[in-house]
Parts: C-alpha cells; structure tokens; sequence
C-alpha cells in the first residue's frame, strides 16, 4: 500500500462545508460514554496509595492489614510486575523507555515525587478501597529532593538515578547526575554570525510546568479472565499503543489484550501513556473480577503528566536593516522522575520559523522530583518560541521596525534549509504574516495601558502507522471504522467527509465510528496533529480501494471491462468512448445486489502516512494591563494560520480557538505550586487557575489553506501550532502596553505587579 | 464515610432538640456548597445532616423597624432578587453576588457562607461593612453578634456546639448612604478572593462623610473591621487624600500570608488599591437619589 497519496485540486461538494458532528447529539444530550461511564457486572473499584514524599526509598511495604481487611480483593504492589530492561518505544511524540514506565505506574526501589503510586487496593466499595489504602504500611527513608530545573543542574544537587549519566556529552562523565541528556542541533558558525551582527540581544526566560487541563480524569475499567484474555476500556488518545505498553509491563501478548476506546473527555497530549491501566488488569487478574479506576482531580495533577517547566537562554543577533545573522538557544527543560521531556521538539522548533544560516540549539533533559512529563499539544514548542519571539520583539523594536516586517524579512519559505534536518516544501507562513498584517486588528486604535503584540508558531505535524476499513452496508450506507481516537475535536467528521466525498454521496450516509485494537491494524496515537492527516490518508485509500471493488462489481454484472466503469458523483457509470455502454448502477444499487454477486464490499488501508506538511501560525493579541493590581486583560485575540486544508472549518477553527485559550491560560495563571517539602499546593481547579470562558474574548481566526502536495486534500494538520504563539504574543503585547518585558510565565498579577513595582524603583 | 443520617426539621425548635441531642457529630446544613464539597473531600465527617432550608422563619426576608432583616436560610439568589433590599445595600449584594455561578448561588446561603469562616468569603467584608449583626440562638437561648465576631480563624467560629445563626440584622439605612464591595481575583469569576474589599459610608448634606465601616478579607485568618481605614474617611470630602490614606491604612492593617493564591506582598498593595476602589463607588452610590 502506498503511504503517500498525492493532492489532486478538484471541485468539492462535502469538503469545506460544515455539517453537525457524528458524536454531537451524544454529547450535548449526556448519552456519549466517557472513560468512568463504562461498567461490568460485578466490578471492584481500585484505588492508589501514592507517595506524600517527594523523593524516598522504599523500605518495606506492608499490605496484610488491608488485604485481611472485608470487601478488599486484591492489593498489588511493585512485587506483582516484573522488572523491565531498558527498551524505547514512542509514544505520541515523545519516547517513553520501559525499564522507567514500569517504576512509574508503580514505584520499585524508590519514590520519585508527590503522588508516585505505592500499591493499588481493588475492593467491593470505593469507600472500603480508600480504607484500605490507610491501612498499608509503607517505611521511607526520605531523601532530599529537588523541583527546579537549574537547581538540579547543580553539581550537588540531590540525585535522582543514581546510574543516570548524561547522554550526549563526550566524555562521558565520571558522575552520575539529573541531566540525563544533551542534544545540539546547529548549522553554520553561529560566533561567525554574531560577529556580523549590528545588534545583539541575549535573554533568559523562565516557565512553570502547565497542566493539559482536560476535563475528564483518567478511566479506565479492566476484565481479565482466566484463560489469561483481557478486556481493557481506557480514556486515551491511542488504546492501540495503551495496548503495547500494557502488554509489554505485564508481559502478555499482545493478542489476548483488547483495548476499547471510549469518548475522550480531552487529552492534549496527557492521554497517550498508561498510569492506572495495567494496575486496573493486574487487580483484575488477582482478583478474578472486573476492576474500574476513575483517578480524582487530585490524583490527576499530583501523578500524570504536564509538560515541563524550563529554563531557557536565547541570544539574538541581527543587521541594521533587520536580517538575523545568528540564533543561539539554550533549552533546559524538567522531565520529571524520568527522562524523556519534550527538549528534542522543542529545539527543533525554537527558530525554525527564520531562515538562518547560523544557529545552534543546546537542548538539556534534566530530572527532577515532580511527575514524569507528558506531551502537551506541540509539545515543548511553546516555551522554546516564547523566548524567541520575545527577543525578535526585542530587536524589531531596537531597530524601528514593525515587527510582522521584521519576521517577513526572516521568514521560512519553501526551499528554505532548517537547522534540524529537512528543506521546506510549500509552507505558508509568509502568508499567515501578511494576512495578520492586512487584518483589521493589526491596525485598531488602542487605549491607554493597552498593547499589542505578534508572535508566531511552527510544528512539523506527523504521520505514522495507521488503518482504516469502510464497510458498504446493504442499503448503499456506509460504515467507517477509524483507528485513531477522536481526541474531541471533530476528527470522525472530518473523516466521514472525505469518505462521502470519494464516493460521491451524502457525509450523513457514512457513519464513522473509532474500532477497538482487535478489529483492525495498528493505529499510532491521535498525535502531533496527524489525525485528519494521516488517518484521513488511510480513510481515502480505503474508501479507493472500494472503489476499484464497486468499478470491479459492476462491469462483472454489466459484463463489461472494469476499464468502461467510472465511479462518478455515486454512480458507477461508462467511461465512455469505445469502452461500452451500460445502464448506470448507483451506490445503494451495487449494494444491494452485492451478497448475491460476489459478496459485500468493503475497502480497507493499512498505511504508514508519510509527507505531513508543515503548519505555520501568527498571533495577534491585544491586552491591558491593570498597573495597580497587575492584572493583564485579554481584549482581542486574532490567529491566522496555515492549515493545508481545512475539511471542516468550524472545527478547524474550533482547534485554532482552543489552542490559543490555551496558550492564554499558560501565559496567565497556570502553574504548579510545589511547597518547600517537594509537595504539590494546587492540586485541583480552584487553584490551578485555567482561564474560565469570560476570561478570553471571542477568538477571531483566519485560515490559510496552502495545500499539502502529500495529502489528497491538502491536509497539514492544525491542533498544535495555535498554542505555540499566545505566551509570546502577550509578553510583546504586555511590553508594548506598558514597557516593560515579561521574561517569566506565567504572567500572573502577582508576578507583573512586583515587575511593575521593580521599574518604578528603578527609575526612581 | 460511615453511616450518616439527614433531618430535615420544619421548625427551630426540631433543629435545635437535633442538634443538642447529637453531642458535636452533626453539622448544620443550608446550602450544602461548602459542606458536601468538604465531606466528599474526606475533611469532616458528620454523623447527622441538619437541613436547615425548611425553616419558614429562616428564609425570610423583612424590614424590621426601618432596617432589614433576613434568615439564615435565604439563598443568595433570593437575596439578590429582592428589589428594596438589593436597592439599600448594593454593596452586600456586589459580594453575594460573587459567590459562585448562578446555580451554586441558587442554593448558597450568607448564612453558610459566613458560619464556613473562609477568611475569603465574599459576603463577610460586604456585612461587616454594613454593620450587620448575626442573632444567634442555642441551648442557653438568643443573643445577637456583629458579624465580625462570629469567624474566628479559617474554618472556626465562635458559635458555640448547637447555636444556629437564624438571621442577619441590618442597621436603618440613613440618607445618602453607600457601600461597596469589591475583590481580587486573577480570573473573572469562579475563582476565590485574593484580596476582598467592604466599604459602607454615609455623607451629611455637604458631601462629609459623617460615618465609614471598612472591612478587608482574604488578608488575615479572618475578615477584618479595619477602623483606621474608617477614620481616614470620617469627616472629610471623600478626596483624594483621604482616599490615599484609606489606602495607607487597608494596606498597614493586613497580616497576611504567602500562599499559592498570591503573596504577602501582593495582598498588601492590592488590599490598598481595593479598599480604596470599593470607598469611590461608595460614594459614588451615597451621592446617588434612592
Ligand atoms: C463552585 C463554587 C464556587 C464558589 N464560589 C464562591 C465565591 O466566589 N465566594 C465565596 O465566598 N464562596 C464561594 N463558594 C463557597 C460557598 O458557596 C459559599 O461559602 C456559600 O455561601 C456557603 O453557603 P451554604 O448555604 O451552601 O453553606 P453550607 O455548605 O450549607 O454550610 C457551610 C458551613 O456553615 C455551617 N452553617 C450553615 N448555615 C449555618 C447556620 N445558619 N448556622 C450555623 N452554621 C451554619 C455549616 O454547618 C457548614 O459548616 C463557592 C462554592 C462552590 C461550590
């Protein structure tokens, strides 16, 4: 099977138009089934024990109170996994190494943060479950531990892994310690760039580990039975992959594993690994009865993972007439307990927007006592490009010269050679600058402590390893089966729409539903925004595939060759010319004869996409700032944004609005506040301050559609890059209001009323 | 949780016999918004429920004697909804109306949110600006309280173990009286007050403030009558003088911590600019017909 399928500019009937999703009735009715909806019959409700220690060894544990106590079933502790070599497999985009998934579902020799899990208790109540959890008894040995990226960079920084010798650094080092790998990514001789340089700006930027936010907690309900198969219903963005780290941690194969997705309540990237997952199968398997675990809110921010804090120096250099000659950055970034931070992405999208000859990226991947990190929608981009678009702010103000100018006379265009790796085919980001500059917004009065400020974002988007079936059904209906989950943002309808408009018919005559892992191939995470990208891709191949089956069916019946039919507008009707001619047959016409002619139809893809094209986004933001409170006000925010294609703008638009609140809410409030004794403060909503809906004002968007030559629509993607720019368009904005520039997030009124009250003392 | 029972008693009387007869283990219910949150939350664990709501004599609202009267029981939704009250004491209502959305204020009563003793709730400041009294009645009988007695540190009071706080009292209001309130919060709404601001003044015919109560939250374990601040407005034009040094005083009067809502330092300045942002409505609202 082909994994590229090239883009064909045609008149379209269903692409680009805005039907209502499959899955809306569902959920504005109450009926979808998220994760904790799902039941069995004589189910045990699981609960954790986590550690109140930020870093700990593990003495002993203790579970004979609980497990003599009624109701409880099972209780398992790390003695009830095996110990796991060190082996790497991806996960969404980052890499997860399975000798650390197995201590981070389930603590081994030590804690490594506040809320690791220590022993899970399956019990007949939840009440009787929490009982339990009081009743084990755990002896630690606290150790020191450490939060902050830059403290743990320090030579005598308490350490973590003590067989943790940075990777990346030649020589190896002679001791162990909490960087656990350095990457460089350069081209050219960024000193010899510098020294062309007529101005240079070097700058330190500080951010705060930010939650994903998703409304629905991690679910998850497990049957095993005892011939050794396993039912697996989870909340995940890829229960293909939730079923090979399943599988892998408790050493089964993968084909007695069946992993069924549920409504996704939300997970921008904090849904594509497993926590309670295999501790759900493994109670099961001990307690031979169904177990459901449903995490609180609490649990969610104490043990899953955020995306991580960093540290984050950029040096700039630029001519007088506004050419960057050099890009310098360094990236230290918290993974977590565990190595594996999204540092590598990050690099690779900290400049790649310019086109520079000389630049260089020194990416650090750093552990520390909190929780393993997770991807958050492009993953790492964000806090890379903050610091970036702040010192291009920086200089286009040094220079005088109007910052969408600044970046059009840097822009990437196709043919441009990144610093990571590939060249540019067609991209759009000069015309997402131009369009932003041309909008109404960019050129609005502004009031008194009112500002505006740009910025702008890039991600590669992906493919990967994907499959699709469609079934003809017997009413000339259609039935399409997707294997990447539809992490809620509309991906079934834009599938079912590019299905209806192969086969020329109506997108409410194709019924999209999301297969579980044992009906079809492998499915890599919904991801990197390749959803529609790749997916889409293996729903078009398939749906061809039928095609060519329905073309075969027809000359069979018409006795014609397969040559003469053309499949058009839903009909199978003669190509013409020499080739024969025959009644037309349309779609519900071929099947409803098609059990007696051969047997149903059906079409199926199992591809490996390739070819995602590159998305590119400029923000335009407007705020005010309350210099007496420091609180910062979002007037008016405007994306513009390649997006390749989009099959269904509203929720392409949906994804663009989604992922700048987002960004809003990361530059504003969000953060985790960790006391002096490693343990997390804000562990719930009130606190941990995502913006509420009268927080932003409604997002304007503008798509751009230059289309992707390796898509049959055009698609590029479009989830991750509108939540890259927000951090830094609100820093230039807030700059731009009242002089002074935000180098740390979030940009809370705590923190902008003492940088207030700094510049005042300065001045006075 | 264990076994726990729910009454629900239609008269004071009933509650009262509930309460004293369940020696400390039973909990008042109004609301429930702060109460079920903290059960589910595993902070307390009551064995008896007393649901106060279908107390007629608490879910009144009344002018008594030229001044207002409400039970204990009134949801903060039908507080707002009444006309002359809302009219008399808009600054009350600024900081009723801040407790949670419409749905949570439908059931949440003042009653729960001053007997909850969150040194940031919302209605506290907003009534002890507005010189309220709590009556208060229990085993040893009825005695009325300025609403600044009753929280006591977070989560306490002084009630004593089966007193039920069955109304507020409000003074007679005086001509060209106004009260404010306002609060701090890095959100718009939804969110819990970093600093809370009361200010309740009245003007003589000449535009001098004869009488001024200001009240603070969120700034020490409780909500705090802030005298000094008062004084800095009595006998003056309400200028910017005096509003300076309202500020002054708000700011020195706050003791408090640093937490993961904001810092010391923050509360103090925001205390200020607050205190005095709540005084200009005041007075603006003093100087309005009504
Ligand atoms: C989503 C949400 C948002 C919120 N937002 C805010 C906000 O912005 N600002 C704010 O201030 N609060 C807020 N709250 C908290 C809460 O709603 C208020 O404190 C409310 O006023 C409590 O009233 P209640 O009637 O529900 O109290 P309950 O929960 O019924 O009671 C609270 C406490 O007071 C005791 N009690 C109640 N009535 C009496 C009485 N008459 N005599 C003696 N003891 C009594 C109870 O035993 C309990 O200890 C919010 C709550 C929620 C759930």
């Amino acid at each position: 099977m082909s994994t590229m399928i090239k883009y064909e500019e045609k008149d379209l009937k269903v692409v680009g138009t805005r039907p209502l999703r499959p899955d809306g009735v569902d959920k504005v009715t109450g009926r979808a089934r998220f994760g904790a909806d799902y039941s069995l019959p004589g189910q045990l409700i699981g609960k954790v024990l986590r550690s109140p220690h930020a870093h700990a060894r593990i003495k002993s544990i203790d579970t004979s109170k609980a497990e003599a106590l009624p109701g409880v079933k099972a209780v398992v502790t790390r003695d009830d996994f095996a110990e796991m070599p060190v082996e790497f497999a991806l996960s969404g985009e980052l890499t997860v190494n399975f000798h650390d998934v197995t201590r981070n579902m389930m603590a081994r020799e030590k804690v490594y943060y506040d809320g690791h899990p220590v022993a899970a208790v399956a019990a007949t109540s939840e009440s009787i479950a929490r009982k339990a959890l009081g009743l084990i008894e755990v002896e630690y040995e606290v150790l020191p531990h450490v939060i902050d990226v830059l403290e743990a960079m320090k030579p005598d920084a308490p350490l973590l892994h003590e067989e943790q010798y940075t990777e990346g650094v030649t020589p190896r080092p002679d001791k162990p310690s909490n960087l656990a790998k350095r990457m460089v990514f350069s081209r050219g001789d960024v000193e010899a760039g510098f020294r062309q340089a007529d101005v240079i700006i070097e700058r330190e930027f500080n951010t705060k580990p930010v939650h994903q936010g998703y409304i629905e907690p991690q679910a998850c309900l497990a049957s095993y039975t005892e011939d050794g198969q396993a039912d697996l219903w989870t909340a995940s963005q890829g229960h293909f992959v939730i079923r090979s780290q399943c599988a892998k941690v408790l050493q089964m194969e993968v084909s007695k594993l069946r992993v069924m997705p549920t409504e996704l309540g939300g997970g921008f990237g904090g849904k594509n690994n497993i926590y309670n997952e295999p501790l759900a199968i493994a109670l099961s398997r001990k307690s031979h009865r169904p177990v459901k675990m449903v995490m609180t809110r609490e649990e969610v921010f104490r043990a899953t993972g955020p995306t991580s804090g960093a540290n984050v120096r950029i040096k700039m250099g630029c001519t007088r007439d506004g050419r960057i000659t050099a890009a310098h950055a360094e990236l230290n970034f918290q993974a977590g307990a565990f190595p594996g931070s999204s540092v590598a992405m990050a690099a690779m999208c900290t400049f790649t927007r310019y086109d520079l000859e000389h630049a260089r990226v020194v990416a650090n991947d750093v552990t520390v006592n909190r929780p393993k990190v997770a991807a958050y929608r492009a993953p790492g981009a964000p806090i890379a490009v903050f610091g970036v678009e702040s010192v291009i702010d920086e200089m286009a103000k040094k220079l005088g010269i109007d910052p969408i100018e600044f970046r059009l006379r840097n822009a990437a265009r196709e043919g441009t050679q990144t610093y990571y790796g590939p060249k540019f085919g067609p991209i759009g980001y000069v015309q997402t600058l131009e369009q932003a500059r041309a909008h109404p917004h960019y050129s609005a009065p502004l009031g008194p402590n009112q500002g505006r400020g740009v910025a702008t974002g890039f991600w590669f988007n992906i493919g990967s390893e994907t499959s699709s079936t469609i079934n003809v059904n017997e009413d000339g209906t259609v039935t399409l089966m997707i294997g990447t989950v539809d992490v809620a943002g509309g991906s079934r309808a834009a599938m079912a729409m590019m299905v209806a408009e192969e086969l020329g018919i109506d997108v409410d005559k194709v019924r999209p539903i999301i297969g579980d892992t044992s009906s079809m191939g492998f499915n890599f995470i919904t991801a990197g925004s390749r959803g529609t990208f790749a997916s889409g891709m293996a729903c078009v191949a398939a749906t061809r595939q039928a095609i060519d089956k329905l073309r075969q069916r027809v000359a069979q019946i018409r006795e014609v060759p397969v040559e003469a039919v053309l499949w058009k507008d839903g009909h199978a009707v003669p190509a013409g010319g020499e080739a024969g001619q025959f009644a037309p047959m349309s779609l519900a016409d071929v099947a409803k004869v098609a059990g007696r002619t051969g047997g149903t139809i059906a079409g199926h893809a199992e591809i490996n996409a390739q070819g995602a094209g590159p998305g590119f986004g400029t923000h335009i933001v407007d705020v005010e700032v309350d210099k007496q409170t420091g609180l910062i006000k979002i007037l008016r925010y405007t994306v513009v944004q390649d997006v390749g294609k989009a099959i269904h703008p509203a929720y392409v638009e949906g994804q663009l609005q989604g992922g700048a609140v987002q960004g809003i809410g990361w530059a504003l409030n969000e953060e985790y506040v960790y006391g002096d004794d490693g343990v997390l403060q804000n562990p719930g909503f009130l606190d941990y301050r995502v913006p509420v809906a009268s927080d932003v004002p409604f997002i304007d968007t503008v798509i751009v559609e230059v289309p992707n030559p390796n898509h049959p629509y055009g698609v590029r993607g479009c989830g991750e890059v509108p939540i890259i720019a927000p951090m830094a368009a609100i820093a230039n904005a807030v700059e731009n209001a009242i002089g002074i520039r935000l180098c740390e997030q979030p940009m809370s009124p705590p923190r902008v009323l003492k940088a207030i009250d700094d510049a005042a003392g300065a001045k006075a | 949780m264990s076994d726990m029972l729910y009454e629900a008693p239609g008269t004071l009387r009933a509650a009262l016999a509930l309460l004293s007869g369940a020696n400390g283990k039973a909990r008042v219910m109004a609301g429930g918004t702060d109460l079920l949150i903290q059960m589910r939350s595993g902070r307390i664990e009551p064995e008896l429920l007393v649901d106060i709501k279908h107390i007629p004599d608490l879910r009144a609202i009344a002018l008594k004697r030229g001044g207002f009267q409400f039970g204990s029981a009134v949801t903060c939704m039908e507080l707002i909804e009444h006309e002359a009250f809302a009219r008399a004491w808009p600054g009350v209502i600024d900081g009723v109306k801040l407790i949670g959305s419409i749905q949570v204020k439908g059931r949440a009563t003042v009653g729960g949110n001053v007997c909850n003793a969150s040194p940031a709730a919302d209605s506290v400041p907003a009534l002890i600006a507005a010189g309220a009294l709590a009556r208060i009645v229990g085993p040893d009988g009825k005695r009325d309280v300025p609403v600044e007695d009753i929280p006591t540190g977070p989560g306490k009071t002084s009630l004593a173990s089966g007193e039920i706080v069955v109304s507020f009292i409000l003074p007679k209001r005086l001509p060209r009286s106004g009260d404010a309130y306002l609060r701090f919060i890095p959100r718009t709404e939804m969110d819990i007050a970093v600093v809370g601001a009361g200010v309740n003044l009245t003007l003589d015919r000449r535009g001098f403030c004869t009488l001024a109560r200001v009240s603070l939250g969120a700034v020490a374990e409780r909500a705090l009558l802030v005298s000094e601040a008062a004084a800095a407005l009595v006998g003056t034009k309400v200028d910017d003088a005096a509003l300076r040094q309202l500020a002054a005083a708000a700011s020195a009067a706050c003791r408090p911590i640093d937490d993961k809502r904001g810092t010391k330092e923050f509360r103090f300045k925001v205390a200020g600019v607050l205190a005095r942002r709540a005084a200009e409505i005041a007075l603006q609202r003093a100087g309005r017909k009504n």
